[in-house]
């Protein structure tokens, strides 16, 4: 891209219109994000109608910005409330919400904003470098890419389940098994509907996620009332420790690597369409335990993997726009909204527009980095304000967020059949969790669970049946090969510690004689 | 200063209430007295959606009160249909159909069939085209046909789910031309975007979706589209060949989008939103809006569109079952 053309595209964005568009969804993003229950999906899906009546660069700046800031935003009742906001952050919410637990809250929403905004703002120059060329490297990842991708992800289910990995992969398989109720794409038959019309649409994981997460913890709260333990339930605040961005810089400089593997990842992941977004921050987070000097402290409250999934998740965002911009193949709920109103816009996303108007593009590129600048001063605001949530008294703070578990619910399909899988997920998370089953695991397998099977099936019928269909093509080889490998190393290194034990004991015996 | 925020509260509920009560008194009034619900069967952003909330600001513009569009998805549709179909009568409910309404009980799945509907009028329909890989052996949809009559099994086929509308479209092709549905492998996929994604990286060979859809990636020089299955030409591609010229067969599976409401709501209802309809597809804006997006305008009143569903309804009928795919 010439200079001549970026020139152009800062003429454009910097316009009071562009500008306030922006101000504006942000804003706005950051409240729909901060309450507990609504995504950022549902923040994009709200603003289409508004779109119809301004001009184009302006109605997607909006929809930028406001995504931007409602998937940070949704940060903050994961910290606060252990109600993630998006499935890629349910990753890290067990992490963030112990370092509320224990006081640090102030230091959990910084990480959230501070890591979010700078992996924003590397996956925004990503997008704008090598925009094109990662699409085009993205176009040719077929389902038997994606079906390795996916069992990747499943993978760092046993680094994300702390302390028992046979646990947390029961949950991933009840996820898992969750994931295959509703209509079968590939016979299209019902499958575990009974007879239900609303069943046969699937579980979506909004609600699941809602109860699970937020709704247990309401349960948890209600029957340990009086119990000795209710003082460790409650997260304590200390003002001294809501001080926004202190000690941000200091992580950054310990953990560079963390930063560099997650902003990259990211960016690389979140570019293939359909799984991108959500794995990226899991993955980071597994890789970020694997390679830790410190693995035991991750899930109570560590540093490390919050910064390296957080951003991840949002440098995963920006460059979720490459497919959707590039070849109009929308990554994601969000990006299909956004493509569908650049379409009603009249532009027309693909390699046309970048041929034809590049500073379009470039103009929503450089939206991203405004949006991710913002981070900055309205983060600020939000730890401020998060003092005033943790301030409320739990007996009114506990209403406030079952309304909010009971709208989030409703309002994914507008039924109230999503409230009752709210209330479902909720018992059975509390059931789970007061047996030392891990919860995230299930988020987890729900969500990756028609990835995997969908893209196994499609690979299957395109290979005729041949599992050898897998190595055929080049990628997609090295990919397998790689998998393969991971669990061959885990497998190994299981069994030798094992027969080290028993040669320890036998020898240990043995001088005993 | 909370409760002063109660108080306030309370006395807008007392407002809200007198409110009430208040419109209630005139419940002969003329319709639509308050908001109206317009259910999609499809997700934010695609495109029935996209068409939806055209069709519905048109509607808010002349009848005067908020039509709400509300996004109702899943089971390939069927949760959103049967959604329309099962909604109170009252005119307050309506919603956007498409072709697959008239599939899911000859599916076997229960919920909605043809008959559960109110038919207000059409506003769009455009054809499925064939899609090919742009560095494939063959240029034209003879060169495919010839491949998949010579070689059973070497051509993998998706673009939808296994006895979605693009399936039905692409078997039914080979059934007329005499080849077994079979000769050629159908991947069964989440929808189009997938599906061109699968073509783009080579993993397969054709997509069966509408020209607008294929659009970008086509542009992208990636893929290819090589025909139309319809029996006649499109307005905003005039360029394609229709499979009816190409193979002389009888062959036109439409895919449209129309407003339709439950059965038995108010003739006076049908009659206004009918007639704002027809008004709304002869708009220049509207017509302008739909050309941009690569959907054509193709109007009908309520009683052509329901003659029209009846109609695709049984010949899909036939054609799911001649692939074995009826229940």
């Amino acid at each position: 891209m010439s200079i001549a053309t970026l020139a152009e595209s800062f003429g454009m964005v910097f316009q009071a219109q562009v500008l306030i568009a922006i101000l504006g969804g942000a804003v706005y993003g950051l409240f729909i994000g901060a309450l507990p229950g609504l995504t950022a999906t549902m923040a994009t899906a709200l603003l289409v109608p508004l779109t119809f009546y301004m001009a184009p660069l302006p109605a997607i700046a909006l929809i930028v910005s406001s995504t931007a800031m409602a998937i940070t935003a949704g940060d903050i009742p994961g910290a606060l409330l252990r109600i993630p906001g998006t499935p890629a952050s349910a990753a890290y919410t067990e992490e963030s919400y112990a370092m509320t637990r224990r006081g640090d809250a102030g230091r959990a929403l910084s990480i959230g904003f501070f890591f979010s905004a700078l992996g924003g703002l590397i996956g925004a120059a990503v997008l704008l470098i090598t925009g094109p060329l990662l699409a085009r490297v993205s176009l040719n990842f077929s389902s038997f890419e994606f079906f390795w991708l996916a069992v990747l992800g499943l993978l760092t289910c046993a680094l994300v389940s702390g302390s028992n990995p046979v646990k947390g992969c029961v949950s991933l398989v009840l996820g898992i098994l969750i994931s295959t109720v509703g209509l079968d794409i590939t016979t299209g038959q019902p499958r575990f509907a009974f007879g239900s019309v609303e069943l046969l649409g699937g579980v979506s994981f909004i609600p699941v996620m809602i109860g699970m997460f937020a709704f247990s913890e309401i349960l948890r709260g209600l029957s340990a009332n009086g119990d000795k333990d209710r003082s460790e339930m409650e997260p304590s605040i200390d003002s001294r420790q809501l001080k926004p961005f202190q000690g941000v810089w200091g992580l950054f400089r310990r953990y560079p690597l963390s930063v560099l593997r997650g902003t990259s990842l990211g960016a690389s992941l979140g570019a293939l369409p359909g799984v991108g977004g959500d794995l990226a921050a899991w993955i980071a987070y597994g890789i970020s335990a694997r390679f830790s000097k410190t693995p035991e402290k991750f899930g109570k409250g560590h540093e490390e993997g919050l910064i390296e999934a957080t951003s991840a998740n949002n440098s995963g965002l920006s460059s979720a726009w490459i497919p959707a911009l590039v070849f109009g193949i929308p990554g994601d709920a969000v990006t299909a909204i956004a493509v569908g109103v650049l379409y009603m816009k009249g532009v027309s996303p693909g390699p046309r527009l970048f041929a034809e108007n590049p500073t379009m593009p470039t103009a929503i590129i450089l939206c991203f980095f405004v949006a991710n600048l913002l981070l900055f001063p309205l983060g600020y605001f939000a730890i401020k304000g998060a003092r005033a949530v943790l301030a409320v008294p739990r007996n009114v703070i506990v209403p406030m967020i079952l309304v909010c578990c009971f709208l989030g619910a409703y309002a994914i399909n507008n039924t109230l059949f999503g409230v009752g899988i709210m209330l479902v997920a909720g018992l059975t998370g509390y059931i789970m969790e007061r047996n030392d089953f891990p919860i995230a695991p299930v988020i987890l397998g729900l969500v990756l669970g028609p990835v995997l099977e969908r893209n196994f099936i499609m690979s299957m019928q395109i290979a005729r049946g041949d599992l050898m269909g897998f190595f055929h093509r080049p990628v997609s080889a090295v990919l397998g090969v790689f998998v393969i490998a991971v669990i061959a190393v885990t497998i190994v290194s299981q069994v030798r510690k094992v027969l080290r034990r028993s040669r320890a004991d036998t020898s240990e015996t043995s001088l005993t004689q | 200063m909370f409760h002063e925020a109660l108080l306030r509260s309370r006395q807008a509920l007392c407002l809200a209430g007198i409110a009430l009560v208040a419109t209630a008194g005139g419940a002969l009034a003329e319709w639509p007295e308050k908001a109206v619900t317009v259910i999609v069967p499809w997700s934010a952003g695609g495109g029935t959606d996209a068409t939806a909330r055209a069709v519905a600001s048109e509607l808010e513009e002349r009848l005067g009160q908020p039509f709400n569009v509300v996004n109702r998805t899943g089971g390939g549709g069927l949760v959103g249909h049967s959604a329309i179909a099962n909604a109170p009568a009252d005119g307050y409910t309506l919603g956007v159909i498409t072709i697959e309404s008239t599939m899911f009980a000859a599916q076997g799945l229960p919920g909605v069939t043809p008959e559960d509907y109110t038919y207000i009028g059409r506003f769009n329909a455009d054809p499925i085209a064939i899609n090919i890989a742009a560095d494939a052996d063959y240029s034209d949809a003879q060169g495919l046909i010839d491949v998949v009559r010579a070689d059973p099994g070497a051509v993998a086929a998706s673009g939808a789910n296994r006895g979605g509308l693009s399936h039905l479209a692409w078997i039914g092709l080979l059934d007329k031309l005499d080849i077994d549905p079979a000769a050629a492998t159908w991947v069964a996929t989440d929808g189009s975007a997938p599906a061109m994604q699968q073509l783009a990286s080579g993993a397969i060979d054709v997509v069966s979706t509408s020209p607008a859809e294929a659009q970008s990636l086509v542009d992208a020089g990636e893929a290819k589209t090589v025909a139309l299955i319809s029996s006649e030409r499109s307005s905003l591609y005039p360029d394609l060949p229709t499979t009816t010229e190409l193979f002389d067969t009888d062959w036109s599976p439409l895919p449209f989008r129309g407003v339709a409401a439950p059965k038995g709501i108010p003739d006076e209802v049908v009659a206004k939103v009918e007639a704002a309809l027809q008004e709304i597809t002869e708009d220049p804006d509207f017509q302008s809006f739909m050309a941009s997006r690569g959907f054509s305008v193709a109007y009908q009143d309520a009683a052509m569109f329901e003659r029209t569903v009846m109609s695709s309804s049984e010949g899909l009928a036939s054609a799911m079952s001649s692939a074995g795919l009826s229940q």
